[in-house]
């Protein structure tokens, strides 16, 4: 198992190196720079700047740079916020983001797979109509409408909660991004856990457990979770990566300081290394979570050996 | 008398489904006395397995049993679930057919064994494991104490269908209900696993109740017979008595449908028209871009084989064997090393645009009459597709009234050709496929299996019409088959083959009656026991 | 036919006319089908019976609520009669509404010139006004106008504009983008799958591998940098989108057409002789087509929500043109004070959606009815 791991991380690095290149040179062939938004900057200061950055060098010198910098651990400064290293801005956004996106992961899960649960076993039934609605509202209205909606209702209308905000962390400040970061993932959950559970309830192995006569609780989580686990966690692995790298929309209508912002401002002002650092450190989350599905799957199921 | 430990009366089973409420089981009555073995024969869909199902309420969420199920006075139709079970695994206990799926495999052996008898006996951890361990030395399990560590993936179908028995009898019960255990084994596993369960019940004394569609594993074992049909039970009674002296049409039919006949040798002289020598064949697994060498398994091992007009040669073996392997490579669908030749012309060396004019000579059906046809064609177009290639001048009437003659050929209403494969019961669809390859009057046709998934009956009406037509064409047929009954009636030369080699040829009365072979002695045994 | 003897044949009740019946006992799906077809036409015609252009500025009326009666309310009329009147420095004697008229009485200490009409019309609220009666003296005047009558019955945005004219339009925007978009994604993942899937071997392993990598670059990386390069254009905004989406649809095409060669029909059909080409056209497109209809439907809807997405990031769909996420995004802003903005654009996206969704269910459930 040690081995494979060791395996997994060292196939990662082309994949990491791929990503790296692609975005590289994609990001460089799109029109404009960090420094042509501001009209009527001096073309000398333009020009100084750019040596400073090395962006006057050739592409392929920069891109070597870069690279060099980036095995080093140096992901460089940003270019639109020239008092932050990219690395500093992530050490002071990531925190808030994992915390926002971890708990809305860990309770899509608890919440979402205790309704899948439930509404397989009374496949067919009110219960299970409910979970379905819930599930069906939940994965397709828009998170862009459930958070300004839940602004005017929670917040504007009811004042329960402030409307945006990271206020230092309070909790009353955390509910509304939790919630609607939460709801989408845990209507998939949800869905995904009653199709699995179905499909797992209905196996012949369930069948001689039944013939058995072992109770019902071994029977549903002893026996059938098990094996209906394996679609939620190779689910979970790219969600978590995605959550837990911040959310654009959340984080720009409550206005957390999360890095989900980051990604489209850099883009927009073509802040070059604040990009390269963001495209690098979701990559990253979703190696590490891809490989940790992976082990799961090896916990959970004897068939799967890697080696 | 004794006592009846299982009563039934008046069981009904309904399923209600998108397209309306299905009746599997119309109201049937049946018991077993304590210590009997009492056989439940029927084709599929006859809803003799539907009718145990219910009895252990083990039904599907969409179906619902209604009657009375008495176990010594307790009628399980009624009782709570946890009343019910603490009689299922402890008093009646159940296998299945498939016994691949049947056991957890997430689970290893030891644990699943353990955790029914430490439920219905009370025993603690160590005694429960030293129970399962002596229970799968009972079941003839090869190093007990490590196979309890072992996976379900680990083990062969016949083990696994060891330890389903061992579960089922850990706790002592009056009653075993098995619905066709041995139906998904080969037929040297089959005999064993038979064997293992007579003697258990005589050593356990425990009832049993065994659904099957086999009739000779009824003959075999069971002392009286209940034979249902649609949701019915048409007729039952005494085992000989049943056997000697049928009532019922259908049970009479059911009996007679053993294929009969045999098939005679063709002229040493025969014209040639399938030669095929040294045939290799090998599969590469794995080997990608990152995995090491490729692993190579070699499916068939230098067989040879001669294939006259009129000939038909009955491969037969168990799964695995390389038997279909080897035939799809002598049709050329297969890569492969040796060489073939069709009517003394080399044809291993061909391209696929120099073979396309003789595919029409070369024709093929295969095992499952499901998957054999396209779903999204009618009859109609699934016979003519082949015209389609090799006469494609041809107008789209005279297509037509081809398909109409190559249906009625295989007698089937002609007026049907507009329906689709899902309208078609097993048999039909066979015979639909039947039509396509003949519809081209191939020289050679390979028979895959072709009466496998069939019901019996239907099956001694499929090999009927095989012969009629090998009769009216000169055909000659690659047969291929695990069933050794079939192979006897319709073949004049066999094959029987191992692990991808051949290990004995001959006549079927040299290969039947008089086997050379110790592999072969077993396999006639293990189909032909009394 | 030239045959006599042929004989007829019964029909057949193909898999699909058996798919269509289960659709149609599925009432979900079937209202919402009715509920899209029905959002398709108010879209594409409505904006042609709105009373408004969708560009058209009211500057009178910026962000009014929405209301079931026309605009101008007495109050507003009265406001907009005493504005126009003080502008022309005469004294207002009072004003009344009759047959959706105002006639105003006006009074001053010198004669009253009539070109004090202009004052009036100026106002977007009245027109045509004229004298209607005028005392010997000059002293004192009538006007009577035409009032403006306008509905706003969606209210109107921060520009006077009205947002159910607004609403349609952006529906035909976001319809045609998920459709469309959703058409490209289709067709490149299913030539690409197919493709994979029938190569096999070498080609489809590289041809996965392709597929992963671009799945772990992140994803909106890719949109944005789509954007960037085709600019902000309506036609290639949906190229953009559809270029991105068609992975899913490639890796299900891939695997069903793994599955459908491993088929005893498809290799039937070989054993027959049948070319490639007929294989496919007659064996692997009938049955990949269930798949992709159903992926298609349910593809349609992620579309529209990656349009709104970058629509609400300002990525999408430029003024004056819009969509429902450009609309979404310019209710969220002015949610304390104008929440019709958001509400409107919301409903009817958010209902799409659903109906989209159950159709796509629906079709599952009829053409694969095993999977319930």
């Amino acid at each position: 198992m040690l081995r494979y791991v060791l395996r997994r991380f060292l196939t990662a690095i082309p994949t990491l190196f791929v990503i790296v290149t692609i975005s590289f040179f994609l990001m460089r062939v799109a029109p404009g720079g960090p420094f042509n938004q501001e009209k009527g900057l001096n073309p000398v200061i333009k020009a100084n700047l750019e040596r400073v950055f090395h962006l006057d060098q050739p592409l392929w010198k920069q891109y070597l740079l870069y690279l060099n910098n980036l095995v080093h651990g140096d992901f460089g400064p940003s270019y639109n916020l020239p008092d932050f290293t990219v690395a500093e801005l992530f050490a002071a956004g990531l925190p808030i983001s994992i915390q926002l996106g971890g708990t809305a992961l860990v309770l899509a899960l608890l919440l979402g797979g205790i309704l899948g649960i439930t509404a397989a076993l009374y496949q067919n039934k009110p219960a299970d109509y409910a979970v379905i609605a819930t599930a069906t509202a939940g994965s397709t209205i828009p998170t862009f409408v459930i958070a300004p909606l839940f602004q005017l209702f929670f917040a504007l209308t009811l004042k329960w909660f402030p409307v945006g905000g990271w206020g230092d962390g309070a909790l009353i400040n955390k509910v509304g991004p939790v919630l609607t970061l939460m709801l989408p993932q845990l209507a998939i959950v949800a869905r995904l856990m009653r199709g699995s559970m179905i499909e797992s309830l209905r196996s012949h192995h369930i069948r001689t457990a039944r013939a058995l006569g072992l109770s019902d609780y071994s029977v549903v989580i002893k026996h059938a979770l098990r094996g209906a686990l394996l679609p939620i966690i190779s689910y979970a692995g790219p969600a978590a990566a995605a959550l837990l790298t911040g959310s654009i929309i959340v984080e720009t209508i409550f206005a957390i300081p999360g890095v989900g912002r980051y990604f489209v401002e850099a883009a927009l002002n073509r802040d070059y290394t604040l990009v390269m650092g963001t495209v690098v450190v979701i990559a990253m989350f979703t190696i590490v979570f891809n490989l940790i599905v992976d082990i799961l799957y090896a916990v959970v199921d004897p068939r799967v050996r890697y080696d | 008398m004794s006592e009846r430990i299982l009563d039934l009366r008046h069981v009904k089973v309904e399923f209600s489904t998108i397209d309306g409420v299905v009746e599997a089981v119309r109201g049937v009555n049946l018991h077993v006395i304590a210590g009997e073995t009492v056989a439940i024969v029927g084709e599929s869909g006859s809803g003799k397995s539907q009718l145990m199902m219910a009895a252990m309420g083990l039904l599907a969420n969409n179906g619902k049993a209604t009657g009375q199920v008495d176990y010594r006075g307790t009628n399980l139709l009624a009782i709570s679930k946890s009343q019910l079970n603490d009689i299922r695994g402890a008093k009646i206990t159940m296998i299945f057919q498939e016994p691949m799926t049947s056991l957890d495999p997430l689970y290893s052996i030891g644990d699943q064994l353990i955790e029914p008898i430490r439920k219905h006996q009370n025993l603690g951890e160590a005694d429960a494991r030293a129970r399962a361990i002596e229970m799968l030395r009972l079941v003839r399990i090869p190093e007990p104490e490590r196979r309890m560590r072992s996976y379900p993936h680990e083990m062969s179908g016949g083990q696994r269908q060891r330890v389903m028995i061992a579960m089922a009898l850990a706790n002592n019960p009056d009653l075993l209900i098995a619905d066709e255990p041995t139906t998904a084994l080969d037929v040297t596993i089959q005999a064993e696993i038979l064997e293992l369960m007579a003697s258990l019940q005589q050593r356990l004394g425990m009832g049993m109740v065994f659904i099957t569609h086999d009739l000779n594993i009824v003959k075999r074992i069971a002392h009286r017979v209940y034979v249902m049909r649609r949701g019915e039970v048409v007729e039952e009674g005494e085992t000989a008595e049943l056997f000697a002296n049928p009532k019922h049409p259908y049970t009479k039919a059911l009996l007679e449908a053993e294929p009969t006949g045999r098939k005679l040798p063709v002229a040493p002289n025969a014209r040639k028209m399938i030669d095929a020598t040294d045939v290799r064949v090998t599969f590469r697994l794995g080997g990608g871009f990152m995995s090491g060498p490729p692993l190579e398994l070699r499916a068939v091992d230098r067989v040879s084989m001669t294939l006259r007009q009129g000939q038909t040669i009955g491969i037969v073996g168990e799964s695995g064997s390389g038997k279909s392997t080897f035939a799809r490579a002598v049709l050329r669908l297969l890569p492969s090393e040796g060489a073939i030749s069709f009517e003394n012309r080399p044809i291993q060396g061909l391209t696929r645009e120099q073979m396309r004019p003789l595919r029409r000579e070369l024709q093929i059906v295969l095992q499952d009459p499901f998957g054999s046809l396209s779903p999204r064609m009618t009859a109609g177009q699934i016979v003519t597709e082949g015209l389609l290639v090799h006469e494609p001048t041809i107008s789209r009437a005279e297509r037509d009234r081809r398909a109409v003659q190559a249906l009625e050929e295989v007698q089937l209403d002609p007026s049907l050709r507009n329906r689709y494969p899902h309208e078609f019961s097993g048999g039909q669809r066979q015979r639909v496929a039947i039509a396509r390859a003949i519809i081209l009057k191939p020289k050679v046709v390979v028979l895959d299996e072709p009466t496998s998934a069939l019901d019996r009956q239907v099956q001694k009406q499929i090999v009927d019409l095989l012969r009629d037509l090998q009769q009216a064409h000169q055909l000659s047929y690659l047969f291929i088959s695990h069933d050794l009954a079939v192979v006897r009636a319709m073949a004049d030369h066999i094959m029987v083959m191992k692990d991808g080699t051949m290990v004995e040829q001959g006549t079927p009365d040299e290969v039947m009656e008089h086997p050379r072979e110790d592999y072969t002695r077993r396999l006639m045994a293990a189909a032909f026991a009394e | 036919m030239t045959d006599g003897t042929v004989t007829p044949a019964a029909p057949g009740r193909s898999l699909w006319a058996d798919a269509w019946n289960r659709l149609k006992a599925n009432k979900a799906a079937m209202v919402s089908l009715w509920y899209l077809l029905f959002m398709a036409v108010i879209c594409i015609v409505g904006p042609w019976f709105t009373p408004h252009d969708f560009t058209t500025i009211y500057q009178d009326y910026t962000r009014v609520p929405p209301s079931l009666t026309a605009y101008p309310k007495p109050d507003a009329i009265d406001l907009a009669v005493k504005d126009a009147v003080k502008r022309s420095r005469l004294d207002l004697v009072g004003w009344q509404e009759r047959d959706g008229k105002v006639y105003i009485s006006l009074a001053s200490a010198k004669p009253i010139d009539e070109r004090v009409t202009r004052y009036i019309d100026r106002s977007d609220v009245f027109e045509g006004a004229q004298v209607s009666e005028k005392s010997a003296d000059g002293l004192t005047l009538t006007i009577s106008a035409g009032v403006q009558k306008k509905y706003f019955f969606f209210g109107t945005d921060n520009n006077g504009r009205d947002l159910l004219t607004r609403t349609l339009t952006a529906g035909r925007v976001s319809l045609a983008i998920g459709l469309l978009a959703g058409l490209v994604a289709v067709f490149i993942g299913v030539l690409y799958g197919a493709i994979s899937g029938f190569a096999g071997g070498r080609t489809d392993e590289i041809m996965m591998r392709i597929v992963d990598v671009l799945y772990s670059l992140p994803f909106i990386f890719f949109v944005i940098m789509l954007v960037v390069f085709f600019g902000r254009n309506f036609v290639l905004m949906f190229l953009a989108v559809g270029a991105v989406l068609w992975l899913d649809m490639a890796r299900i095409v891939r695997g069903q057409a793994l599955s459908l060669k491993r088929q005893e029909y498809v290799q039937a059909a070989e054993a027959l002789g049948v070319s490639p080409g007929g294989i496919l056209l007659r064996h692997v497109v009938p049955n990949l087509l269930g798949p992709v209809v159903i992926y298609m439907t349910l593809l349609v809807p992620q579309v529209i929500i990656l349009e709104s997405f970058l629509s609400f990031l300002g990525l999408g769909v430029q003024e004056p043109m819009s969509s429902w996420g450009v609309l979404i995004s310019q209710g969220a802003k002015n949610i304390p004070s104008a929440t019709w903005l958001l509400i409107f654009p919301s409903f009817f996206l958010t209902t799409t959606l659903f109906a989209l969704n159950f159709i796509g269910d629906g079709l599952r459930d009829a053409l694969d009815p095993k999977d319930r």
